[in-house]
């Protein structure tokens, strides 16, 4: 992917570029809103991970204002310490993808910007969603492995179906949260590992070999072996 | 400048404004009194004086001067008070007789009443006369004497007038009291408040017991200054907990990178020692979240967010979330909702508030978290909701230790901590969200004993769903209780 970083924290900013380009990603960076907004508009990126506050007179949400008003559609993953919850609204409201507060883990933000990459490509509404030996049907909501179906409750459904949306990426449990349960906040409780296990119990373990896997610091991912 | 001190007085200015009200209500008062007095005198001495003329007239008739004259000497002779004017003159004006000395200058006109000062018997006197023409140009002047309606003026005027200056006087003097009375009272108030703006908060205005209006006042700013104490009390024991509170995570991330640092550790082991102190710290972080989340929560900048939402789905789906989590931990869940409504159309129950939806999620999830969280392995947990008045009673009931009643009532307090449950993990900050989420809706989140265990309860205002002519859902906003916060 190529990515552009728009943070004006050098520290921050070193961090999350060291870790993109170590995970396989082409980035660029600059430091303040005016550069950002040039580079924006002038090449093209997969993704954009965007400082709220920014120095230079532009900042983050005028920043995107100004592009999606250019019709540049980048998907673009705010990065802030802004926190609360209508800063976020703002955010995605500006035109964000995706809402990141910091101090945050890189594995997160790493793994939101892969998923954004997805989102960014104009996408065939998929009917059916394979992985290996597994088949999701988006439309009967079946699932079917090896040939045989399995039983799911819808909630067990739409987890399955988000990690076969992602399939190959790393999806964070607060990932998980947003987007299964349409929960913004984290339960104390391992609530997430207690429902991907009933589903690894459904999709896995009849069949001997696990789809679903755990990456330790960071979350789940379905993939083939 | 003494004088514009002097203005400056309340008490001053309220006696003067009184004094001087006072004193246009009683010149007004004389005023009148004295113009009908005297309008009725004049009217008096006016239809004496016309039959008076009348009578004479008729003498005149009959015999001519002679008769005329005698009557006059006749009516002057019984004439005991000295109070009647009469005067005959001839062609030239040269009296005849009367008690008039001369024909009074100025009296020429016989459909006037005239008024002038003359000097009778060595007194001085006001006479009031009219005259008219006889045959033969003889003239008759007929008059009494209203030195009486001048005395009672005089009277009426110099009673105003030491009327008024008593008036200052005591106005004067009532000011003066007033001013000491109430520089007493108020004394008492900016004593108060200056100790107050001095630093010590625990000072509070004296009350009198007389239950007057000053009482009130002091009432007032004593409720005020408590509530002011119970707000500074807060913040100290909020900055208070979260120095420790966040010291505490922070201090061993610091002390295990530190030992990390050692030159003989190995790399497993600064891995962990790392692993470690990040979790510390995201430990900090998520406290500092949640009181951002609380203090953004009691600022009611949410309250924009609200809508009408059915709380069935959302308790549905919070009870789905956490029957795995009690299924996992070999515990019992329950979910209780209200029975279905009669109506057949409505193929589920409703149970229909105004709020915020992600808040109530998250405020529920805490109370499932602690309820989950304390409760032994084989007990249940159950949530159970129901339409109770104008509320809707959400309760959230284990069967874990429970809470003792001096605890239940610091629970929702910032960072407290039962005793039980110090070795627990957990920020002391999950009841405090509730309690705000709760106020924020204008109800409240009580705690009880369940015998065993706990009963938390979670009231929201119920709203009724108004279908309008669309078809769509219209929100019906309850009256919201005051939120204190």
């Amino acid at each position: 992917m190529r990515i552009l970083v728009v943070e004006d924290d050098r520290d921050v900013a070193g961090f999350v570029v060291k870790g993109l380009r170590e995970a396989g990603h082409t980035v660029e960076h600059v430091d303040n809103g005016r550069d950002g907004l040039f580079l924006a508009a002038s090449e093209t990126f997969d993704a954009i991970i965007l400082d709220r506050m920014l120095p230079g007179g532009v900042d983050g949400v005028r920043l995107l204002e100004t592009l999606r008003a250019q019709q540049i559609t980048t998907s673009v993953l705010f990065l802030s310490a802004l926190s609360g919850v209508d800063d976020r609204v703002r955010g995605l409201r500006a035109g964000g993808d995706d809402y990141l507060t910091k101090p945050f883990a890189f594995s997160e933000l790493l793994a939101r910007v892969e998923a954004l990459s997805r989102r960014g490509r104009a996408e065939v509404p998929a009917t059916k969603l394979a992985v290996a030996d597994l088949e999701v049907d988006l439309l009967s909501r079946t699932v079917k492995r090896s040939g045989q179906k399995i039983d799911l409750q819808p909630r067990e459904f739409r987890l399955l179906e988000f990690l076969a949306r992602h399939a190959g990426q790393v999806v964070t449990r607060t990932m998980l949260l947003e987007g299964v349960w349409d929960y913004h906040f984290d339960p104390q409780t391992n609530v997430i590992d207690v429902h991907v296990s009933r589903l690894r119990q459904k999709v896995d373990k009849p069949f001997g070999s696990a789809l679903i896997h755990t990456v330790r610091n960071a979350g789940y991912m379905l993939r083939a072996e | 400048m003494p004088g514009a001190r002097f203005w400056r007085s309340a008490s001053i200015r309220l006696a003067a404004l009184y004094a001087i009200l006072f004193a246009v209500s009683a010149g007004a008062m004389t005023g009148v009194l004295w113009w009908s007095t005297s309008h009725l005198l004049n009217q008096t001495v006016d239809s004496a004086i016309v039959t008076d003329a009348r009578a004479l007239s008729v003498y005149w008739a009959n015999g001519g001067e002679a008769e005329m004259s005698q009557a006059i000497n006749d009516r002057m002779l019984g004439d005991i008070d000295d109070v009647s004017i009469y005067l005959l003159a001839d062609d030239a004006y040269h009296p005849k007789i009367g008690n008039l000395l001369a024909w009074p200058p100025g009296v020429d006109r016989t459909d006037v009443y005239y008024e002038f000062p003359i000097a009778r018997a060595g007194q001085r006197s006001v006479v009031r006369v009219r005259y008219w023409d006889l045959p033969n140009g003889y003239h008759l002047l007929i008059g009494r004497d209203v030195q009486a309606r001048a005395q009672l003026r005089d009277v009426l005027a110099s009673s105003l007038a030491w009327g008024l200056l008593l008036l200052v006087g005591l106005g004067t003097v009532g000011g003066v009291l007033v001013r000491v009375v109430l520089a007493r009272m108020l004394a008492n108030v900016s004593v108060t408040a200056r100790a107050i703006a001095a630093g010590d908060l625990s000072r509070r205005v004296k009350l009198s017991k007389r239950g007057d209006e000053f009482d009130e006042l002091a009432v007032t700013i004593n409720d005020m200054l408590d509530r002011i104490s119970r707000l500074m009390d807060g913040v100290l024991q909020v900055s208070n907990a979260i120095a420790h509170d966040l010291r505490t995570p922070i201090t061993r991330a610091r002390a295990r990178l530190e030992d990390a640092n050692r030159d003989d550790a190995s790399v497993e082991s600064l891995r962990s020692a790392i692993d470690r102190a990040t979790s510390d710290l995201d430990g900090a972080v998520a406290v500092f979240q949640a009181l951002l989340r609380i203090a953004e929560i009691e600022s009611g900048a949410r309250r924009s967010a609200f809508a009408t939402i059915d709380l069935v789905p959302v308790l549905t789906d919070l009870a789905e979330l956490y029957e795995a989590v009690a299924d996992e931990s070999g515990k019992k869940f329950k979910l209780t909702l209200p029975p279905l409504s009669g109506r057949a159309h409505s193929a589920q129950a409703t149970l229909t508030t105004y709020g915020d939806r992600d808040m109530i999620q998250q405020a529920l999830a805490n109370l499932l978290d602690n309820a989950l969280k304390y409760s032994p392995p084989g007990a249940s947990v159950e949530l159970r909701a129901a339409r109770d008045g104008t509320d809707v009673r959400i309760d959230v009931i284990d069967q874990g230790p429970g809470m003792s009643d001096a605890d239940m009532k610091r629970a929702t307090e910032r960072f407290f901590r039962a005793e039980a449950a110090r070795n627990s993990p957990g920020s002391g900050l999950g009841l405090a969200l509730v309690q705000a989420v709760a106020l924020l809706h204008g109800r409240d989140l009580a705690l009880s004993h369940g015998n065993p265990g706990l009963v938390a309860t979670l009231r929201l205002p119920r709203a009724k769903l108004v279908v309008g002519e669309d078809g769509a859902a219209q929100p019906n906003a309850p009256q919201a209780k005051a939120a204190h916060v």
